[in-house]
């Protein structure tokens, strides 16, 4: 239980910390985006827009800490403004509309990845020097190098374009509105697969790195040779008693990635045009829509901060000597 | 060592941006040989990195790049962005990588945006382990209410998901080269910081520091002196790996038209070939050589990284069940972005 509060601790801080950041970037930061923005949108501003935008961007007359204070409660009960780019919708609202194919996208990807990259892990770990221990690593390492937003163009121009197998952008097609038919669904996912692909290819390796190299270490524990000795079948002892342990590192990990797969898919989507929350992160910027940029901003980091809260009550599910301590 | 569990849980992977799913090695600590001569021991990484084939293969590599970096000028004395041929040529004896879309040589591009993407790659490489350098030595040496306060801002910085970071930083940021140097030192530093501050708390532990300390060295002199010299090959692993980050990073942030549009480096390259519908119109001959550039300089640092690895983790070179043939690799990290393997476990 101490260890629960003290890490819950630890990511409110964290949360706070990427609150007073963004309070703080626009009114610090050199270049004056302030003015910038308003520069660009002045003939299309309403003027309860630029009220808004005066007081979320710090343009205002009342003393910093009081703006402080005001920003906080307004960002903690979710009243993130208005969009600029796509006024008058809410800034919730707006993301509200994207999280979802993000976390598709990145749902679906990170799961294959995880699953099959600790499946390689482990069977390379268990036949060290096999095929799979030999060939896999530095090839997968190989396509890691590539960087993602790359290899999702090398996809994109391949399969989207040259071969014409799937379609290359945006999350379904325009003729087909969303519905619970088979057709809808068939379509989505038809246009998941190569955003989805690219960022599997890319995370795979490093997935099955972790597995490899925690479950050697795992083989060389006594109950290993103890359950050998016992004449337990390769798969019970190669499943249930070293990948069983050798588990925990990928648990953090798993944590770990689900926040980076709000986020760190961005390249991806931006690739495909993907409407997910990464893709419009850019589009927030490219239109100086600095409210929208803030929230989703927020949005990302408590998503990935609840992530790893929730990784480490699992943790402490797993791992009895996080409990004892 | 003062590590917890409950630390240790904390402190699993957290990777800045590219990918986070870092394993943790089989044997928490580094293969460190005994302090008994630092000289020694630094000089045998040396000459095992000298006699390791795949250390030797990613040097070579990356010495071309080096060496095109340097000579561009002297190829390539005109402007690369200058306007040359036809639109959208294919590769041929003239242009051996064809044209962009605007009539640019893509060969030129190429080797020109060698120098903006390994200077930065360097120097955030060079700056973002600098600062995990004096993070983890000063966490590690004062330890107490110092390490606390040092680790805390290490743990939220490596928790804030870095893209985003790095693409809120860019916007409010005026565009320009110091700009991204700034943003990815920012992002970067976090997890060298808790690599080496693992470390360096493991040796901060060692009988032989205790003496230096009895006997009235001064603070820095222990820092940089003492500890930090048997932390060599630790430091050289985070280094390559911050490299291989500031590369990445960098051609993600320009990709995005982030970065400073008007200089030519791999990432502006692949900017442009986006920009100009290189992959709609089937030029790849437009965006193919920068990517495989990136891979391939990411690859040959990751190659040193493996083998100051092998060289240095006797655990990862010996296989415990031999079986028919020898496994070509036997290393254990990641190319990813923040040096993983070796952190200290509690």
């Amino acid at each position: 239980m101490r260890f629960i509060l003290r890490r819950l601790g630890f990511y409110l801080i964290a949360f706070w910390v990427s609150i007073t950041l963004n309070f703080l970037l626009p009114r610090f930061m050199p270049g004056d985006p302030v003015s910038r923005m308003f520069a660009r949108n002045q003939d299309r501003m309403q003027p309860e827009q630029i009220e808004q935008l005066r007081k979320l961007l710090g343009v205002d007359d009342r003393p910093l800490w009081e703006q402080y204070f005001g920003y906080l409660h307004n960002m903690l009960t979710g009243q993130m403004g208005v969009s600029m780019s796509r006024f008058p919708a809410p800034v919730t609202e707006v993301i509200g509309s994207q999280v979802g194919w993000t976390l598709l996208l990145g749902g679906t990807a990170l799961v294959i990845a995880a699953v099959v990259g600790n499946l390689l892990g482990i069977l390379a770990a268990w036949r060290r020097g096999g095929a799979v221990d030999s060939a896999l690593p530095p090839l997968l390492i190989f396509i890691g190098s590539f960087p993602y937003f790359w290899l999702a163009m090398g996809a994109l121009y391949l399969f989207g374009v040259t071969l014409g197998w799937f379609p290359i952008r945006h999350a379904f097609s325009d003729t087909i509105g969303p519905s619970f038919s088979w057709e809808f669904v068939s379509d989505v996912g038809m246009h998941l697969v190569l955003p989805a692909l690219t960022i599997v290819l890319v995370s795979i390796g490093g997935w099955m790195l972790g597995m490899r190299n925690t479950m050697i270490a795992t083989n060389a524990e006594d109950y290993i040779t103890m359950a050998e000795a016992k004449g337990l079948r390769p798969g019970r002892i190669m499943f249930r008693y070293a990948a069983r342990n050798a588990m925990l590192p990928s648990v953090t990990a798993f944590g770990m990635s689900l926040g980076f797969v709000v986020g760190g898919a961005l390249l991806t989507e931006v690739v495909f045009a993907y409407p997910g929350v990464g893709y419009q992160l850019l589009a927030a910027v490219q239109g100086l829509d600095y409210p929208l940029m803030q929230g989703l901003f927020l949005t990302i980091t408590a998503a990935v901060l609840l992530a790893n809260f929730l990784v480490d009550i699992l943790y402490v599910r797993l791992d009895p000597r996080v409990r004892s301590n | 060592m003062t590590t917890s569990i409950a630390n240790t849980a904390s402190s699993l992977p957290g990777e800045t941006l590219a990918d986070p799913l870092t394993g943790k090695t089989p044997d928490g600590g580094t293969g460190l040989p005994p302090a008994v001569s630092v000289r020694q021991s630094n000089r045998s990484l040396l000459h095992g990195l000298l006699t390791n084939k795949k250390a030797m293969t990613g040097a070579a590599i990356l010495f071309v790049f080096i060496a095109l970096a340097l000579l561009a000028p002297v190829l390539f004395p005109d402007n690369p962005s200058k306007i040359t041929g036809m639109a959208s040529q294919e590769p041929d004896a003239e242009y051996w990588l064809g044209t962009t879309a605007k009539g640019q040589d893509v060969l030129a591009l190429t080797i020109h945006g060698s120098r903006s993407s390994l200077f930065v790659g360097l120097t955030v490489g060079f700056a973002s382990t600098f600062i995990g350098i004096l993070v983890g030595l000063a966490s590690a040496y004062f330890g107490k209410f110092i390490d606390e306060a040092l680790s805390l801002t290490t743990n939220v910085f490596l928790l804030l998901p870095g893209l985003p970071l790095l693409v809120i930083l860019a916007a409010f940021l005026p565009p320009g080269l110091g700009t991204v140097i700034l943003v990815l030192v920012v992002t970067g530093w976090a997890g060298s910081a808790r690599v080496l501050r693992s470390q360096a708390l493991s040796i901060r532990s060692k009988d032989f520091v205790a003496a230096a300390v009895v006997t009235g060295e001064r603070p820095l002199r222990i820092m940089f002196g003492e500890i930090l010299p048997n932390m060599a090959s630790i430091v050289m692993g985070t280094l390559l790996a911050c490299i291989i980050y500031g590369i990445g990073a960098q051609a993600g942030l320009e990709f995005l038209g982030l970065g400073d549009v008007s200089t030519v480096s791999w990432g502006n390259n692949l900017y442009w070939a986006g920009n100009e519908g290189a992959l709609l119109t089937g030029s790849w001959w437009v965006f193919v050589p920068s990517g495989v550039c990136i891979a391939l300089v990411a690859f040959s640092l990751a190659l040193i990284n493996y083998a100051v690895d092998e060289v240095t983790n006797p655990r990862l070179r010996k296989i415990r069940k031999p079986k028919s043939d020898k496994p070509k690799l036997t290393q254990a990290d990641q190319p990813k972005p923040v040096p993983t393997g070796k952190r200290a476990a509690a």
